[in-house]
């Protein structure tokens, strides 16, 4: 239980960190690579919870995938790679406050509703939950059509996607 | 493991994405911000998942992470049609309906 919570707070400083210099640099392709630093610290936070499954997707969709389309974007809409442009606008102070107020909130409302005493506990009946077969057993059996809804939405915004960005 | 711990490290992205949503100017960058979000989504689903013993929190964070790489493809596309006609990818510039 101690590694786990070390290796817990070890990851969430990180990702905290991460977090806060993508929203805040002014390199835009810095804010980028703080993404990659955060979305593995979240796969790795997936793999403390032992649902090894959705840490690899996480780490083949988000790292692999979606951080490459942000290059990408970033590359073809131009925009200054130098970090000498400042990238906040001029609601910084009150978006600040609107966050701090958010965070304050549900910071009280999440101990409130659990409270401390209610654990994650990492046992063998978790490890039967949380495997991968168990998990396709479900995802294709009870959520087939939602699954296949999905894969309709991804075609739908492949070609939505092409659709806009095409030039003529 | 404390189930809190992982509820208020979702909060804090979700709350860190917010700010970046509404204080950023480039739109790739307000994407990203709104990644962060979503992230924030997905640890509490898994977090919730591991609480309850349930397989349905692990289902509906893959289907979260498919949907947000399909928001991304659009998302990107958007932006990338608004910096062709307005030559700029930050959306305060953005005020043409302003009267």
């Amino acid at each position: 239980m101690i590694a786990q919570h070390v290796v817990f707070w070890i990851l969430a400083v990180g990702m905290a960190i991460a977090a806060i210099k993508v929203v805040t640099t002014n390199n835009v392709v810095h804010a980028a690579l703080y993404l990659v630093a955060v979305l593995a610290g979240v796969a790795a936070q997936f793999l403390l919870l032992v649902a090894e499954f959705v840490a690899w997707v996480q780490v083949l969709i988000y790292i692999g995938t979606v951080v490459v389309l942000f290059l990408f974007g970033i590359m073809l809409t131009r925009a200054p790679m130098r970090g000498d442009e400042n990238q906040s606008n001029s609601q910084r102070i009150g978006s600040a406050v609107v966050a701090l107020l958010l965070l304050g909130l549900l910071g009280v409302l999440i101990v409130k509703a659990f409270p401390s005493g209610q654990e994650i506990v990492l046992d063998e009946s978790l490890l039967a939950y949380s495997e991968t077969g168990a998990l396709a057993t479900t995802f294709l059996r009870d959520y087939l059509i939602p699954f296949e809804v999905l894969g309709v939405l991804l075609t739908a915004a492949l070609i939505g996607a092409v659709t806009i960005a095409r030039r003529d | 493991m404390a189930l809190n711990l992982f509820l208020m490290l979702g909060a804090f992205l979700f709350c860190t994405g917010a700010y970046g949503v509404l204080a950023r100017k480039s739109g790739v960058l307000i994407l990203m911000s709104i990644e962060l979000m979503l992230n924030a989504v997905t640890i509490n689903l898994v977090a919730f998942s591991a609480f309850t013993h349930a397989v349905t929190g692990l289902v509906f964070a893959l289907f979260v992470i498919a949907i947000a790489a399909a928001e991304v493809g659009v998302g990107l596309a958007i932006v990338l049609i608004i910096y062709r006609n307005s030559r700029t990818p930050n959306f305060d510039q953005l005020d043409q309906l302003r009267g």
